[in-house]
């Protein structure tokens, strides 16, 4: 007998929520409340106004830093992919920025630039920018010499080898890099937010923290959970689809 | 548009530099030729020659040679339609996009039509390449090097791995093509039928460093041309006339 796919995820998540009701029942404890009580959280911090803005505050950060990130990421990229001199230059400052801890930035940024927005931004696209680049550069570095030649011998414009002839070609990277990206970004955002900055999901989480409220915690982490799930069903799933149209 | 095309080669040395077991390797040594406007010429050489290396130096892929080449009145950017050994289209860009893709924004919608049309490729306009036989994506690169209308054709092999039946069929909607609207064309192969059904004038060149051999005119009329017992009555009478030749096939 052959269950359909959806019907699966479906029953899995339903199997977790009673594993959690089922545990929390019977620890009966302050520090693990039932699924129906977290609900009951969510909606109140829903109604009260709470969760939405600190958890539009910390999107907007991570809207804003990913979208830096990503651009700047594969330029350089594409640059050091082409560019056999550059990249033997550069590729001892990506070896450096790459290992530095996610917690050494941040510090850094906020001692250096000040407890401002800029500053927090900037801490999380230095975190994420090395990964980018790398990644479309080994993207770069596979592009199909054959079509760049084809390319170049109609004398194809820049604009159109950029977006007709490389950027397909790096699609795959380019997503690959995004959805790691998103991952990566908003665990960063949550400790930059909590190190510097008095709102957004981070700030928030400190907050809970300090008072033991689990509940809250888990409610937050949902809902963000929640929104993650949501644009990779609304924007990425589609892109991938429009993308990859023309493949058999 | 090709009437003013003219092509001078002279290339006094094209090399590979040595990489790591492999010595020097010079590709092309003192090699010189000339195309007249809208001349058919076929270069004919054994594989391996340097013959794809002289294409992507005219075509100015490759511009680490001693030596120059000149396309067309000094001062103007001749347009160049190059078709490649394998088909080379986008796999994101239906068959029309891949077309459409190397000519301007006012692009000829009819040329590109009827051109398709030529090619028996009409109804497969909105499809992929991944769909498409590999004779029919080399139909499609032919369509892509007319668009643009070039003042010089470059063709490496363009029908090389194709069957017979299907290699003879775009060889003569090439020829149906370059008739209506003449171009300069060099038309690289190693199979002497398919030259002589071809071109104006052959070309022999020798094996690596590649040079000169000797050149023939082929006297055989247009109208002719798929008459297969002339082509090959007239490929025998080479053989026998310059026996050097059949060591380079």
């Amino acid at each position: 007998m052959k269950i359909p796919k959806q019907f699966l995820s479906l029953l899995s998540l339903l199997a977790l929520l009673l594993i959690w009701q089922g545990l929390a029942a019977y620890l009966n404890s302050h520090t693990l409340p039932t699924p129906l009580l977290v609900a009951q959280v969510f909606w109140q911090a829903c109604l009260t106004g709470q969760l939405p803005y600190h958890l539009g505050v910390t999107l907007l950060r991570l809207v804003m830093s990913f979208s830096i990130a990503m651009l700047l990421g594969c330029a350089l990229g594409i640059a050091l992919g082409r560019q056999k001199q550059l990249d033997a230059f550069f590729d001892n400052w990506l070896v450096v920025f790459l290992n530095v801890p996610a917690l050494v930035t941040i510090i850094l940024c906020y001692v250096w630039f000040g407890l401002v927005e800029s500053s927090a931004i900037l801490a999380v696209v230095v975190n994420k920018l090395p990964n980018v680049i790398v990644t479309i550069r080994e993207g770069t570095r596979a592009l199909d010499q054959d079509l760049m030649d084809m390319a170049k011998s109609y004398r194809l414009s820049k604009r159109k080898v950029l977006f007709e002839v490389i950027l397909p070609q790096l699609h795959p990277f380019i997503m690959g890099a995004t959805r790691t990206g998103l991952a990566l970004i908003w665990k960063i955002i949550l400790v930059v937010e909590l190190l510097g900055r008095s709102n957004g999901m981070g700030y928030q989480l400190h907050l809970f923290f300090q008072m033991f409220d689990v509940a809250s915690i888990l409610a937050y982490t949902l809902a963000f959970v929640g929104v993650i799930q949501l644009i990779e069903l609304l924007i990425l799933k589609p892109l991938d689809q429009r993308a990859l149209g023309w493949r058999r | 548009m090709a009437a003013v095309s003219l092509v001078n080669i002279n290339i006094a040395k094209k090399s590979f530099p040595a990489v790591s077991q492999a010595s020097e390797h010079i590709a092309i040594a003192d090699f010189k030729l000339t195309i007249r406007s809208n001349e058919f010429v076929c270069l004919v050489g054994p594989s391996g020659c340097g013959k794809t290396t002289l294409l992507n130096i005219i075509a100015g892929l490759d511009q680490d040679f001693d030596g120059q080449i000149v396309v067309g009145p000094s001062g103007t950017q001749p347009k160049i339609g190059y078709v490649f050994q394998n088909p080379r289209l986008l796999p994101w860009r239906t068959v029309r996009q891949n077309v459409e893709l190397v000519l301007e924004r006012d692009q000829n919608a009819e040329l590109i039509d009827y051109l398709l049309k030529v090619m028996q490729l009409t109804q497969f306009q909105h499809v992929y390449p991944e769909r498409l036989s590999l004779g029919m994506s080399r139909r499609v690169a032919l369509i892509r090097a007319f668009a643009v209308n070039p003042d010089l054709l470059l063709m490496d092999e363009p029908f090389v791995s194709l069957d017979a039946p299907t290699a003879r069929q775009v060889r003569e909607s090439l020829l149906v093509l370059w008739q209506e609207r003449p171009h300069t064309v060099l038309f690289v192969t190693h199979d002497l039928r398919e030259a002589i059904a071809l071109a104006d004038r052959l070309v022999f060149l020798s094996a690596a460093p590649m040079g000169f051999v000797t050149e023939i005119t082929v006297p055989i009329a247009r109208d002719d041309r798929n008459n297969e017992q002339a082509i090959e009555a007239f490929r025998q009478q080479l053989l026998n006339d310059y026996p050097a030749i059949k060591q380079l096939l």
